[in-house]
């Protein structure tokens, strides 16, 4: 009997080995040895062609000296920091809105949704149509109620505005997830709240809030990861104020270098600049940076959430 | 007398709320459809309709060219071959290994599945810029630049966030049933592929879905990989209307729009497992 039950636990675990063989494989092949080889480059100096030398620390104290390394790192943190909350708020909003019983809930929450599906390449073009300074729709909307408005991506005042708008148009994940959670709060919180006498703000601070602040917390984490990655409507939106063309030895970041994210100047230095070395010293500085902010993040809001009586 | 004024009061208070309600929502529609809509008219009409003052949202004259010269712009057909091909068996990859991995963290008790399962999470958090450089060195090692081999290849091993999914979906299946069947002899490949398989067929169609979209409108890869104008998909191949010095937009918005269409049809046909699959994720992770 005995023996049968240890075959039994040795056979689960080889089964379970096998079926999980695959994504371990992959593991090791696209996270493992790419972490640990772009470590390595960190402290080598090459190009697409040639082999990897040891410069030692010269990468970091190159990265280090680089202005523009701040600049980016000030945008990227910009993003995470400015657009975690807009977007929140906005996917909060349209929940609000379909998980309000009405007959073409359905097909209004499809709208919203629609813009999270759209190949980001073909989202970027229009909105930079939208956003031309005279033939755009949003300056001609704006100029209806008389106010004159900017050349959105021409000008750095306003390109990192604009990327916010564009961020919040596609906020239809977040939307949905909010969703699921809003109707799973007892309808009868706010049916004996609403006895009580409790006013709708109130209630939404006291009942809403705290029973959805998981999922909230979820969103804003997985938001946050991601405007550390912000690269595609950057990389678009510069090439094409700067034509394909204008590739090679500069990194082109938009008016001002304002939008030019952490990730888009990596790659600039890998692929435009040829310095493989130094792209990695500062991707492995975005790891770190994005790992720290994450872990802290992650007990600050666990902390919040139980303060607030949550789970 | 009294009650029903009271309840009139009411009825009006409900009216108007109601009224404020719908126009919030006509409001937002209205912004969030608006790049649709821009998208759609502008395809229609002519270059020189796009750069009129003031800009009027419908074409003075309806334009069908702007396809058929958006087609010829680009090799278009040839994009759109290749990016069929890309997602095909990107799609075919994700469906074939995503539920084996989702099957062995959910219902196989073994030691690794608790790691296996916390290395999946932290995979998510990795940004890919850090991994970029060392996988094109190898791709490029090993010739496969400029092959689909680099888009197609890692899909075989499983994405985390599609795992996460079915995962949660397997665990939702009881254990009697799986139990039964071991009873009854059947083995754990057996009991994959005739108990669990054929119950998760909703999780599999929204893996499919997500790894349709995510192939159909990936960039970043194909920009990294594909230099060879003849293999590019079409995500690249829309970018080469903007390196022009003056842009044709309603033929950028023409190309587009064949593009995105596929996209929202089949968004369209399967949104209900869309968002069955988003909200439970979502919520559980």
């Amino acid at each position: 009997m005995q023996k049968i039950l240890l075959s039994n636990s040795a056979r689960n675990t080889r089964n379970g080995f096998l079926f999980a063989l695959p994504w371990i494989i992959g593991f090791i092949c696209l996270s493992i040895y790419p972490l640990a080889a772009s470590f390595y480059y960190g402290f080598t100096e090459f190009n697409p062609v040639t082999a990897p030398k040891w410069v030692g620390l010269a990468n970091y104290t190159a990265v280090l000296n680089d202005k523009l390394v701040y600049k980016s790192l000030m945008n990227t943190l910009f993003m995470a920091f400015v657009s975690t909350p807009v977007n929140l708020l906005v996917a909060l909003l349209l929940a609000t809105v379909v998980t309000r019983k009405f007959r073409q809930r359905g097909f209004v929450r499809t709208i919203f949704f629609l813009p999270c599906i759209i190949p980001t390449i073909a989202a970027t073009m229009v909105w930079i149509w939208m956003f031309d300074a005279s033939y755009g729709y949003i300056n001609n909307v704006l100029g209806w109620f008389g106010i004159h408005g900017p050349a959105w991506l021409m000008d750095m005042r306003y390109t990192k505005p604009a990327l916010l708008l564009m961020g919040s148009w596609s906020t239809g994940t977040a939307m949905l997830v909010c969703m699921a959670a809003l109707e799973e709060v007892p309808i009868s919180y706010y049916e004996s709240a609403e006895i009580d006498g409790v006013g709708p703000l109130s209630r939404f601070f006291h009942i809403t809030l705290p029973s959805i602040a998981h999922v909230l917390v979820y969103q804003a984490i997985l938001n946050f990861i991601n405007a550390f990655q912000y690269f595609q409507q950057v990389y678009i939106i510069t090439n094409a104020s700067t034509g394909a063309g204008a590739g090679a030895g500069y990194a082109s970041g938009g008016p001002g270098n304002s939008i030019l994210m952490y990730p888009l100047y990596i790659f600039h230095n890998a692929f435009s600049f040829l310095k493989m070395g130094r792209a990695s010293a500062m991707a492995w500085l975005l790891f770190i940076v994005v790992s720290l902010l994450t872990m802290v993040m992650i007990k600050v809001t666990k902390r919040a959430t139980q303060n607030a009586g949550v789970e | 007398m009294k009650k029903g004024r009271l309840f009139n009061k009411g009825f009006l208070k409900k009216k108007i709320t109601a009224v404020i309600f719908f126009a919030v929502v006509v409001v937002l529609c209205i912004i969030f459809f608006s790049p649709f809509l821009i998208m759609l008219t502008t395809a229609f009409k002519t270059n020189k309709d796009a750069f009129t003052l003031p800009v009027q949202l419908l074409p003075r004259k309806l334009v069908f060219q702007n396809f058929p010269k958006a087609i010829q712009t680009i090799p278009y057909w040839k994009y759109m071959g290749n990016t069929v091909f890309i997602t095909l068996f990107s799609v075919l990859g994700q469906l074939i290994v995503t539920p084996m991995v989702a099957y062995s963290l959910a219902k196989i008790k073994w030691r690794g599945s608790k790691i296996i399962s916390g290395l999946l999470l932290a995979t998510m958090m990795i940004p890919f810029t850090v991994t970029m450089i060392p996988l094109y060195r190898i791709y490029s090692k090993l010739h496969l630049t400029n092959t689909y081999v680099p888009l197609i290849l890692p899909n075989f091993f499983g994405k985390a966030f599609y795992i996460i999914v079915v995962r949660q979906f397997f665990a939702g299946v009881p254990n009697s049933i799986m139990e039964a069947s071991r009873i009854d002899g059947a083995n754990e490949l057996q009991r994959y592929v005739f108990i669990a398989l054929p119950l998760c067929r909703p999780a599999l169609v929204t893996v499919g879905i997500y790894a349709f979209l995510d192939a159909w409108s990936d960039y970043l890869a194909p920009l990294i990989y594909i230099s060879n104008p003849s293999k590019l998909t079409l995500s690249l191949g829309l970018q080469q209307f903007l390196s022009q010095y003056t842009v044709d937009w309603s033929l950028l918005m023409a190309a587009s729009l064949i593009f995105v269409i596929p996209v929202i049809v089949f968004f369209l046909f399967f949104q209900r497992y869309f968002v069955q699959g988003i909200a439970t994720s979502g919520l559980k992770a």
